[in-house]
Parts: structure tokens; C-alpha cells; sequence
């Protein structure tokens, strides 16, 4: 029937080329999620929206996925956050047409420093991550819903999260995606333009950007990363590709310091069959 | 061989549930028994699912077990092919394929290279099949093959030497994501190793994929037929379940055979004698040039 071999054979194997699909992206990953939640027996999701692009995308995936009405956006500003942030992710919740539910952390968080003293700016914000995953897991409870867990593959590999904050999740269908790839897959799902163009910002404090305290712009790290993680290509080509002595070393060292945050706890072997080890069972056991 | 029609079986296992999916074969089956096909053919660890771990001995089935004597039953009156983990004797456990017809076990075919690399940990868990041989059914010599098989070129060709002139490939690839124009890259990997192994054997290939997420593994479906002649001329959806069936006529087999003599022209002289050369070599044997006559002496 077809004689077409779509030019190059598609190889497994990108060679740091970060294109993707976006429609057959999506068609993955809403079977992805439909699947996931399917078969714990629930029907709905919780996520926090923070009106950046990392959540919004989620947010539209989800509700691709499981119909809008199974999807709980939870809006967790703290008085510090950016305004904008909460109108873009409400207008993102009319557009998509999901239940939604602002609860303010600031008391939450206010009274963590008052009973435990002052804490510093890095401090404070793991405080609020944590605040905002106490109320998402809550929820999730309420709802008999799964937590979608909306961090992304540049984060997760540099790190560049709280541990049991915004990392705790119970699926997470944007964890293998670059932050570049996510804005292409956001084009295509048409989130709103003010999502699209703001610069990415953990909004921990007012003018807070990820790519000045990171160092490097998205673009670049992204490139990096599928290179040197994709592609396991070596430091030294990629030096010769172009990229700094100074970052290879920085990007390496912060993938590898941050191994324990993509890990579950250490645990002692003192039995015969220990838990990671020799207890073996996908997540998805018989389900 | 005669005129043949395959149904292809794309579905999603539960992993873990044999019971469940044992339902699913049945229903398939019958579907396949209404679009009045000779064969149906199932995806790898159909009755199982793929990302076993430790669950390997607790879905093994022995041959006589009752799952696959039902699906004997239901052999009376079409061919089947299903996955199944072989709980073999000596418990050896292997990635198993069952031809079943007539209402018995016509051959078994044990999973040859277990893929134990990135993603994959099929040497943990499975013992090795060792032995590959094309089988007599009503309608035509035949061969199976399972998932990595296929990525050994000297698979397709052994089985095309001794005479199959169908090759069904049951796999479980999961995709590895995405490129713009050419979709799900893994299919597309696919469709290029079933056509050139059709052209070069010049035989059919019947390849069955499943669908389905394990632990964020998203399985691509995209099952397809290739012919003699290394043409695709049947395609499942990616992603989705779904059952076709698909016409394999032998007059293609017959004319491309005709047209393209390669398996007559094989040398097995020449192959054979690279290949005593190469394992003498290889295992250190008398012989080997590279081997010194004081150890040929012993």
C-alpha cells in the first residue's frame, strides 16, 4: 500500500535534537494520563496552577484527557506572588472550563516562620512548595483524585525543585519533556499567550527568574542537556559542539548532586529480600 | 502456502491479570471468527503484560494449564498466536509465543534475545530460548518470532531456510517519543525492520504490537503487514486497540519468489564455512589460525 519510508528511518536515538510532535506528543500523553488514573479506580486530578506554562500544559493534557469537570485547579498564591500569576492561571481555568479553587498559603506559611523563627528567602520557599503539596494531597483525598505532578525534565534533572513540595506528585506527564519542548507542545495546545510569554519564574518572591538564578537560558541548558543526557554524548564533544568548559562542569555537577531529589529514600539492607532491591514490582502491579 | 487471512489483535493487556486478559483473547477471537479469519494473532506476554518484575513465576503457565488449554479449545476452529510466560520444566521461565491450531499446541517459540539494556531488563527475568524452527501449519509454512528476535537479522533469514514462507512477529515496543513528520519514531523503526526483513526474506511479515501505559512506558501499537515484495499492505492505528484483518495472497509470495530468486541463490556452503571459521575463532577451537599448534597438539 505505502512505498513511503518517510525519508530517514525515525531512529530511537535524537543526537540532541529536541523536536517533537506535538499532536502525537499529546495523543501519548492523554493516554498516558487516562490510563494512569483508570486503573487506581479514580476518575479525577488535582494540580496546582501557578500561571506559568509548566502547569497550564498539564492542566490542558488533564483535561484532554479526563474531561474538564475531572480536572481541580488548586490557585495557591502567597502575598508576595506575582498578580499576574493568578490572573493568567484563572483565565486558564475559564478557558479550559474546570472546577477551580484559590486557597491563599500565606497564613499557612506565616505561621510556619512564626513558630520556627525566621528562615532565610531559599528556606522560605521550600516552605511554600510544601505548603502548596499539603494542600493539593489534601484535596486529592477530598476528591478521590491522583496529584498531577507538573515539573519538567530540565527541572528534574538540574534539581531545580523541593523535594516533597512542587516534586510530590502521583503521576506526571510532562516529566520527560524539556521546558523547550513544553512551549512548543503549549503552542499547540493553544494555552493563552500570557502563559506562553511570560519568563519562567519559580514565583518564590516578587521578580524571582529561573534562568538568572540558573545561569543559562532554557534554550541553551535544554540543548546541553539533550545532548550530554539523550544522546550521551561526552563532555568533551560537547565542549567541541560549542558549549563553555565552565557550563558542562556547572550542568554535570548539578545533575549529579541533585540525583537523591529524582530517588526514593536510601533504605538498609538487613533482610533477604529488601524494599528497591530484591522487592520488585512496577507501580502499575496488578492494576 | 495458501491464500491466508490474519487478524491482527492490538490490545492492552493487564498487567499482571491473566484472567482478564484470557476474557479479552476470547472475545478477540471470536471477532476475528466472524471476519472469517484463518489466524489471530495477539501481542508478546499477551496474557500478561509486559513489565512483569517480580511477578514472572506468578503468571507462569505450563502448556497444559487452563488458560491455554481454553484457548486450545477455541483453536478448533481458527489459528491463534498468543504470548504467554512458558513456566517450562525445570521452571525455567521463558518469553513464550504458542502457535495454537486444531485444538492443540502446534509449537511453542521461546524468546531468543532478551533485550537487557536501557529501558529493558528481559535477561533478569527470563531464561533464553535456544532453539528457532519453522513449523508446518494447514495453510503454509510458518515462523514466529518475539520483539527482539526481529533486531537479529539472522532470525528471519534461519527461519526463511527452512522453508517459512510467514513470519509472524509479536512485540512490545514502547515508543521513545516524538519527531515532527514522522510521528511516533518507533513506528516508524518498525514498518523499516518489517519491510526490509520482508523484501530481503521475500516472505510475509505479520507483525503485532499492543497498546497500553506500564509505569509511563506507553506502548506504539502500529501493527502492520509486510509482503514478499517488502510492502506494507496492512496498518494498525498507533496508540489505540484495534483488530484487522489482513488478506496474505500466495500469489504474491509466488511472483516475488519468481521475480527475486534470493533465497534460491543463498550459498549455505560459503555461509556455513564463515561461520565454522568464525566460532572456531571465537571459542578458541582447533583450527582457528589465530590458535597455536602446541593447544592443537592437546
Amino acid at each position: 500500500m505505502s512505498d513511503d519510508t518517510n525519508g530517514q528511518p525515525a531512529g530511537a536515538v535524537t543526537d540532541g535534537d529536541l523536536s517533537i510532535d506535538p499532536a502525537w506528543t499529546t495523543e501519548i500523553l492523554t493516554r498516558f494520563i487516562a490510563a494512569e488514573v483508570g486503573r487506581t479506580g479514580k476518575a479525577k486530578v488535582v494540580l496546582g496552577l501557578s500561571g506559568g506554562i509548566d502547569s497550564a500544559v498539564a492542566a490542558e493534557l488533564a483535561a484532554r484527557a479526563l474531561g474538564p469537570a475531572n480536572v481541580k485547579c488548586v490557585l495557591m498564591p502567597y502575598r508576595t506572588s506575582s498578580p499576574n500569576s493568578v490572573g493568567d492561571a484563572e483565565e486558564l481555568v475559564r478557558k479550559l472550563g474546570t472546577p477551580s479553587e484559590t486557597v491563599d498559603i500565606s497564613s499557612m506559611v506565616d505561621a510556619f516562620s512564626q513558630a520556627s523563627g525566621e528562615v532565610g528567602p531559599l528556606r522560605l520557599g521550600n516552605v511554600m512548595a510544601r505548603a502548596r503539596m499539603i494542600v493539593l494531597f489534601d484535596r486529592s483525598a477530598d476528591l478521590d483524585a491522583l496529584v498531577l505532578g507538573t515539573s519538567n525534565k530540565t527541572e528534574l534533572l538540574l534539581g531545580y525543585g523541593t523535594l516533597h513540595g512542587d516534586l510530590a506528585s502521583a503521576i506526571n506527564p510532562i516529566g520527560d519533556l524539556y521546558k523547550t519542548q513544553l512551549r512548543a507542545l503549549a503552542r499547540h495546545l493553544d494555552v493563552p499567550r500570557s502563559i506562553q510569554d511570560k519568563p519562567p519564574s519559580a514565583d518564590l518572591w516578587p521578580d524571582q527568574s529561573d534562568e538568572e538564578e540558573l545561569g543559562f537560558s532554557y534554550d541553551e541548558v535544554d540543548r546541553l542537556l539533550a545532548l550530554l543526557v539523550d544522546a550521551r554524548v561526552g563532555r568533551d564533544e560537547v565542549i567541541r559542539r560549542g558549549f563553555s568548559a565552565e557550563m558542562v562542569e556547572r550542568v554535570t555537577h548539578q545533575i549529579v548532586r541533585s540525583q537523591f531529589k529524582r530517588m526514593p529514600p536510601v533504605i538498609a539492607k538487613v533482610s533477604s529480600r529488601s524494599i528497591g532491591w530484591d522487592f520488585r514490582y512496577p507501580r502499575d502491579w496488578l492494576s | 502456502m495458501k491464500d491466508w487471512r490474519v487478524a491482527l489483535a492490538q490490545i492492552a493487556p493487564r498487567l499482571g491479570d491473566v484472567d482478564a486478559n484470557l476474557e479479552v483473547h476470547l472475545a478477540r477471537t471470536r471477532s476475528a471468527l466472524e471476519d472469517n479469519a484463518d489466524l489471530v494473532v495477539f501481542p508478546e506476554l499477551s496474557l500478561t503484560g509486559y513489565h512483569l518484575a517480580d511477578q514472572v513465576p506468578e503468571v507462569a503457565l505450563t502448556r497444559d494449564s487452563e488458560p491455554l488449554r481454553r484457548l486450545q479449545h477455541e483453536s478448533r476452529e481458527i489459528d491463534i498466536v498468543v504470548g504467554f510466560v512458558e513456566d517450562a520444566p525445570g521452571h525455567r521461565f521463558y518469553n513464550a509465543a504458542a502457535y495454537l491450531s486444531q485444538g492443540r499446541v502446534v509449537h511453542v517459540h521461546r524468546k531468543l534475545y532478551l533485550p537487557t539494556y536501557g529501558m529493558f531488563q528481559e535477561g533478569r527475568e527470563f531464561a533464553a530460548g535456544e532453539v528457532l524452527r519453522a513449523f508446518e501449519t494447514d495453510r503454509g509454512p510458518t515462523g514466529m518470532l518475539i520483539c527482539e528476535d526481529l533486531w537479529h537479522p539472522t532470525s528471519a533469514w534461519l527461519l526463511s531456510q527452512q522453508g517459512a514462507e510467514v513470519v509472524v512477529a509479536i512485540g512490545n515496543g514502547p515508543t521513545r517519543g516524538t519527531r515532527p513528520g514522522s510521528g511516533i519514531t518507533s513506528i516508524g523503526v518498525w514498518r523499516e525492520l518489517l519491510r526490509t526483513n520482508a523484501q530481503f526474506q521475500t516472505s510475509f511479515f505479520v507483525f503485532v504490537n499492543r497498546v497500553g501505559c506500564e509505569d509511563g512506558l506507553s506502548f506504539g501499537g502500529g501493527s502492520m503487514v509486510a509482503d514478499p515484495f517488502g510492502r506494507i499492505t496492512a496498518e494498525l492505528p498507533a496508540l489505540d486497540e484495534a483488530l484487522v484483518v489482513a488478506d496474505l495472497p500466495a500469489e504474491a509470495l509466488r511472483r516475488a519468489r519468481a521475480t527475486y530468486p534470493l533465497l534460491r541463490d543463498t550459498n549455505l556452503e560459503l555461509v556455513h564455512r564463515e561461520l565454522e571459521r568464525l566460532r572456531r575463532r571465537r571459542y578458541e577451537l582447533p583450527g582457528d589460525p589465530g590458535h597455536s599448534e602446541e593447544e592443537d597438539i592437546e
